[in-house]
């Protein structure tokens, strides 16, 4: 690959470690989906389903927190 | 007085107060195209999540979500994922976007593709095919906040009075004050619609079951299989469902949000903005509870658009309604007003200019963007009102077209080895076959969303036509003083 000539790269690709804490989103909300799918064990009075997707609501900024971190200190 | 009265005077007051806000928003300050479009550069975390957040709760969040788990059940949950897991895709791209908007004055999604892959075709269709998007889009607002109004206001008002005074306005307070304007209207949006959300979805099964859990037990006995996939259809399978969160979850390229990066202070104020934006999807999930509530409330309606607002009307004082009324409008006029901006710099920007007017000033071409609002709103605004069968199919084009605009910032950003001309061919292509799958009532084939399909044969496209082809600059490559500096 060909790096830029005269400006500075500002498009830098996230590193190895970054992108595989972010596919665990992907993984939990999206692909999963056969496996979360269903309305028993109701959790809080919720269908599984919905219990587990707000679940990962919450999951995921945490998880995009350390993500952040780890992208400020390169 | 009546309760059509009582909650028409509120519905009137908090739509008034609403475009009060937006016209003194820009009061006060030149509003240049820099300023009309891009609020300056100059935004602020709260600020910048507050107008994102204006974007993607829409109408479609209040009547369409809870219309969606009324008909259909199960499946609304891909809303609540790709929500989330699109602001995983903004986290990444978001930061070097902004830092490129800033270095080569990019306002626009067409400014990127021209600056990127240099040359005027490519900009003017991503931009001409973003309008067309952007005006079904802004119809289906139109067309949202009509139903809200007529029912909210136990039909004092119809539907299309209601459009015509609010689609009025909102072009008012747009040519006056530009995205600011936009901005501080979603303030006291944001506000109305999670009050809404709080008291609808926890105030419906109370009131009519003694909590969430109980109505749940109650819906699952009632209509067991609903809650789940495919639900009330036939078609939406997990397959469809992985498919869609996919495509959906590239919502980055619609033109109105890309546009919103550049109205930030920073890169770094867009990453952490993505940071907390699943949390505002919290809310979504009580109007989903609401329309869960409203299966059970006000079984039987053809329309499920109508389902929560029925409910509601069927629980609450009037009062409510007409709070409820009110913040439905808002929600409407916020993301009408963005797509309508979106829509008009575009079509000044990328499209006009290069190809009628190459040497107009950035100050002249803000006057054509303004008479482009005219021009847009009025479409819009008959689209609306004569709602058609190919309308709904450009409609469900929309989303999974704009996703096809994607490879071409994410391969912009990240690679050498894409040109232009695959960039075009690859998105005409996947734009193609997209399109004839949902005007042939084909979406989903074979169990997959239309534009996920249009997606892999644009990838395929266009690394085929990009290997074909010589490699070119990148113009971002290109020192930034060479660039004209937007006035």
């Amino acid at each position: 690959m060909r790096l830029g000539s005269s400006a500075p790269r500002v498009n830098k690709r996230p590193s190895i470690g970054s992108i595989v804490l972010a596919l665990f989103p992907f993984g939990g909300m999206c692909f999963s989906v056969a496996l979360w799918d269903r309305v028993t064990p109701r959790v809080f009075g919720l269908p599984f389903n919905m219990f587990w997707i707000l679940a990962w609501l919450a999951l995921t900024p945490a998880l995009m927190g350390i993500v952040y971190r780890i992208e400020r200190k390169r | 007085m009546s309760p059509g009265t009582v909650a028409l005077s509120i519905i009137f007051g908090i739509v008034a107060i609403g475009s009060c806000i937006g016209f003194l928003a820009g009061n006060k300050r030149q509003v240049n195209l820099e300023e009309w479009a891009v609020a300056g550069r100059g935004l602020g975390l709260v600020l910048v999540w507050i107008l994102l957040a204006g974007e993607t709760f829409t109408t479609f969040s209040v009547l369409g979500i809870s219309g969606w788990i009324y008909s259909k059940g199960g499946p609304t949950l891909y809303v609540l994922v790709y929500l989330a897991l699109g602001q995983v895709f903004m986290f990444f791209l978001g930061p070097s976007l902004w830092e490129l908007g800033r270095r080569f004055g990019l306002q626009t999604l067409g400014d990127f593709f021209a600056q990127r892959y240099g040359g005027r075709l490519l900009a003017a269709t991503v931009a001409l095919a973003g309008v067309v998007f952007l005006i079904v889009y802004l119809q289906l607002q139109l067309t949202g906040l009509g139903i809200i109004v007529e029912v909210a206001s136990f039909e004092r008002v119809g539907r299309t009075p209601a459009m015509l005074v609010s689609t009025a306005v909102v072009a008012c307070f747009i040519l006056a004050s530009g995205v600011r304007g936009v901005v501080w209207v979603s303030v006291l949006k944001d506000f109305l619609l999670v009050a809404v959300a709080v008291i609808v979805g926890i105030g419906l099964p109370y009131i009519h079951f003694g909590g969430i859990g109980p109505m749940f037990t109650a819906l699952i006995k009632a209509k067991p299989g609903h809650l789940t996939m495919p639900g009330g259809t036939l078609n939406l399978t997990h397959s469809w469902f992985v498919s869609t969160v996919l495509v959906n979850s590239l919502f980055f390229a619609w033109p109105h949000f890309f546009g919103s990066i550049f109205t930030a202070r920073n890169g770094d104020t867009v990453r952490r903005n993505s940071l907390i934006m699943p949390f505002y999807v919290m809310p979504l999930a009580l109007i989903i509870f609401a329309g869960c509530a409203a299966i059970l409330i006000s079984p039987g309606l053809v329309n499920g658009d109508l389902a929560l607002l029925t409910a509601v009307r069927a629980t609450f004082p009037p009062w409510l309604l007409g709070v409820i009324g009110g913040a439905g409008a808002l929600t409407a006029m916020v993301p009408a007003a963005i797509h309508i901006l979106a829509a008009s710099t575009l079509l000044a920007k990328n499209v006009y200019r290069p190809f009628f007017a190459p040497d107009m000033s950035d100050e002249k071409i803000a006057g054509v963007a303004r008479i482009a609002v005219g021009v847009i709103t009025v479409v819009a605004l008959c689209l609306s009102l004569n709602s058609s069968a190919t309308l709904v199919g450009l409609l469900i084009l929309a989303y999974s077209g704009v996703a096809q605009f994607a490879p071409g910032i994410v391969l912009g950003l990240y690679s050498r080895r894409v040109t232009g001309k695959g960039i075009l061919s690859g998105l005409l292509a996947g734009l193609a076959l997209a399109g004839f799958l949902t005007f042939t009532h084909r979406d989903p084939f074979l169990g997959l969303n239309a534009g996920f399909i249009g997606l892999i044969l644009n990838i395929f496209v266009l690394a085929a036509v990009s290997s074909l082809t010589s490699r070119e600059p990148s113009g971002f490559d290109t020192p930034a003083a060479a660039v004209r500096t937007p006035t």
